[in-house]
């Protein structure tokens, strides 16, 4: 009754959710029990080898191939199982055949979506759209014909839509290891090539490499985990094993080879903790287990990752603003000595470069608040961290004091902030008046080789190792 | 009609003609390249500057034409062609770093199924350090300024160690640093011997970087060398009369020597 109802509304994956899918089906205790160590090598295998052409594929836009692949092969199924069924009766579930009719009627979606897109009449993502619910409609339709034929039980086939980790056999985990050794040997063997064809695809083409054909072979791969996949994860979800984990990758690495081994654990690890849970707790199928423990690891990566995690650049964005102010409360130390000292006691000397001795003279915490447009409290903040990294110090009468390591570091970064201001004044034709707020954004982020080619140019304005203030 | 093209030129364009679904995008061009010189490609936008170059490539299929690098086809001297893109044309947020880049222009050299070896990590490394960037070798490129990372498509088309260069718009969106680095480089170029045919957009600093030009807008309008060729009237023949930058231009002309600030 309710499937009736929910396909009157075109809801056709609920359907089969509905109508084919018997979660108890998927856990027999002690069935899983034997069989458990199969099915972990299995689904192992096929994580490690979906993350692995998953890279190469996200990183082509293509991920949604994958997608295409999935749902294209549905049909193919069906079309196998009537085509077999009709030469032998009752040997329409052969793995082999069903697997064979699924590659060709995948193939088929990609090829066709590939021709559409060509044609440049319609959006990319229209052509996988229309492509893919298209194949996925027919073969829906497909089945539901050969579930109400009477030559025996046709409901395994819904197992390709959801997936079945747990009925896993050993002729079937044959199969995946046999497929995943060639899917990792042609990575292996051709990571460069499929590097250039990801990044530059027009550039390997004029270097000579046959870039159609190895975007065939990545197709091709793509396709053969995706049917292989179908059957464990279910072809609704396979694309995830092909899309999270090297989007998760991407969060540890900024190399490719690290993140197709990261993207290949991910996969291989998600799969197995997932195939592991499903195992231990009843009432679970395994395919679903296993996207969500991928995407649990996608949202650590996203988190954690430790190239680009949002953690650790929030940290890093942290440290940096922290440092600039700290730097600017030295540099205002530093300017305050200067403006209240003779030139006779501020001694700088042009041939040595050498920093004056700042740390004998005491600075007033409210010069320091007059001199720059900031709170009190911040630079009592600011004070304080300062004093904690050893740059200031309180002296016997509660004075502060530039210590030697903060002169330096003073010194260094009013010569930076100079030089920085006088190229702007000298070179970027920026009226002097603006310099100062400028400077104080681009300073920190000036690297010691531009420094040095500016102190060349700026040579003739240079006067000891700090040139004065333009102000 | 037909002319003659000696068997020794870098390029040899034959009455090529390209065409996009039916629409024509390039007419008729015949053009024969010097050798050892760098050649300025000028036109206005849509002129088919970019397609010139990726249609003597076989990047795009050609309706029609002939075409000879050092009398021979470009199957038989890819290793002698070195190609640089437009910086655009690809994904900066890929997983890379700048040697990694620059290696690609040895993957021919390396052939197939064999990783990437020291030495030759080495070669591309002298590559950056040609270009100004050794010390970004190890960088994630996305973490590249714009005209770094033009230097580095550079220093991929140059570790080809290729005797004629096609760069497509190589000075667009560069810093001052990045342009006169890349202009050193052409003159290096030259002075060993090789040719390089630029895609400009610059008509300012053509007569100062360019031995050659190369008038382009859908058809050949001239060739030859900047003084004879780059005049007012070719100038006004190819922008159709429209641009203001014009007049500029002919004064830089009369006047050569007159470095812009």
């Amino acid at each position: 009754m309710l499937t009736t109802r929910l396909a009157q509304h075109g809801m056709h994956e609920f359907v089969w959710i509905a109508g084919l899918f018997d979660p108890t089906e998927s856990v027999h205790a002690p069935y899983m029990a034997y069989n458990t160590r199969i099915v972990l090598l299995g689904t192992l295998l096929l994580g490690m080898c979906s993350g692995i052409v998953g890279t190469f594929m996200l990183l082509r836009k293509k991920a949604l191939v994958g997608d295409v692949a999935s749902h294209a092969a549905l049909p193919g199924i069906g079309i196998a199982y009537l085509a077999v069924e009709s030469v032998a009766p009752g040997a329409g579930k052969s793995l082999p055949w069903l697997l064979a009719g699924a590659s060709l009627s995948a193939a088929c979606g990609v090829i066709v979506t590939n021709l559409i897109q060509r044609t440049r009449l319609i959006k990319e993502d229209a052509a996988l759209g229309i492509v893919l619910s298209l194949f996925f409609g027919a073969g829906i339709v497909l089945l539901t014909i050969i579930q109400g034929m009477k030559t025996g039980s046709a409901a395994g086939l819904g197992d390709f839509i959801f997936g079945k980790a747990a009925a896993m056999t050993a002729m079937d985990v044959t199969l995946i290891a046999t497929a995943s050794a060639v899917v990792l040997v042609v990575c292996f063997v051709l990571f460069k090539e499929f590097a250039v064809l990801c990044f530059d695809e027009e550039y390997a083409a004029a270097l000579g490499w046959p870039v159609k054909r190895l975007d065939l072979l990545l197709t091709g791969l793509v396709v053969g985990v995706t049917v292989i996949g179908m059957q464990s994860v279910g072809l609704l979800l396979v694309v995830a094993l092909l899309i999270i984990p090297p989007t998760a990758a991407r969060f540890w690495s900024n190399r490719l080879g690290p993140m197709v081994l990261i993207a290949g654990a991910i996969g291989g690890a998600s799969s197995s903790i997932g195939v592991l849970l499903s195992a231990t707790i009843t009432q679970l199928a395994a395919g679903p287990i296993i996207v969500l423990v991928g995407s649990f690891a996608f949202g650590f990566s996203l988190l954690f990752g430790t190239v680009r995690g949002t953690f650790w650049q929030l940290w890093r964005q942290r440290t940096a603003s922290r440092r600039k102010g700290q730097l600017d409360l030295l540099r205002a130390c530093y300017e305050e000595l200067e403006r209240n000292l003779s030139p006779d006691e501020f001694v700088r000397d042009d041939s040595t470069h050498e920093i004056p001795d700042l740390t004998v003279y005491p600075i007033k915490q409210e010069a320091i608040i007059a001199a720059r447009a900031w709170s009190p409290g911040r630079v009592a903040e600011l004070l304080r961290s300062a004093i904690l990294e050893g740059w200031l110090r309180q002296d016997s009468n509660g004075q502060l004091r530039l210590t030697h390591s903060g002169t330096r570091l003073a010194a260094r970064a009013v010569r930076n902030h100079r030089l920085w201001e006088l190229y702007l004044i000298h070179y970027a034709e920026v009226a002097p008046s603006r310099v100062d707020r400028e400077a104080d954004l681009i300073e920190h982020v000036l690297e010691p080789g531009l420094i040095d080619q500016l102190e060349k140019l700026l040579e003739k304005d240079r006067r000891g190792s700090v040139p004065a203030s333009p102000h | 009609m037909t002319a003659i093209h000696p068997s020794t030129s870098p390029l040899s364009i034959h009455d090529m003609t390209v065409a996009y679904q039916g629409r024509p995008v390039l007419w008729d061009i015949d053009y024969d390249s010097p050798a050892g010189k760098l050649v300025a490609i000028v036109g206005p936008n849509g002129a088919g500057k970019s397609t010139l170059i990726k249609a003597v490539l076989e990047l795009i299929p050609r309706t029609d034409g002939d075409i000879r690098f050092f009398g021979k086809t470009y199957q038989q001297q890819r290793s002698r062609i070195g190609y640089v893109p437009q910086r655009t044309s690809v994904d900066w947020d890929f997983p890379v770093n700048a040697l990694d880049v620059v290696a690609m222009g040895l993957y021919r050299q390396i052939g197939w199924f064999r990783p990437v070896s020291k030495r030759y990590r080495q070669q591309a490394l002298a590559a950056l350090e040609r270009v100004g960037l050794a010390e970004f070798a190890g960088r994630q490129i996305s973490e590249l300024s714009g005209g770094q990372q033009q230097r580095v498509f550079l220093a991929r088309a140059l570790v080809q160690n290729a005797d004629l260069y096609l760069m497509d718009e190589p000075f667009a969106g560069v810093d001052a640093a990045t342009e006169r680095a890349i202009v050193e480089l052409l003159r290096e170029l030259r002075s060993a011997g090789k040719t390089a045919l630029v895609v400009h957009h610059d008509l300012q600093t053509v007569a100062e970087y360019f031995d050659e030009v190369l008038l382009l807008n859908m058809r050949l309008v001239a060739s030859g060398p900047v003084e004879q060729a780059f005049t007012t009237e070719n100038l006004r023949r190819t922008y159709g009369g429209k641009l203001a930058l014009l007049d500029q231009v002919g004064h830089r002309m009369r006047h050569p020597n007159v470095i812009l600030p």
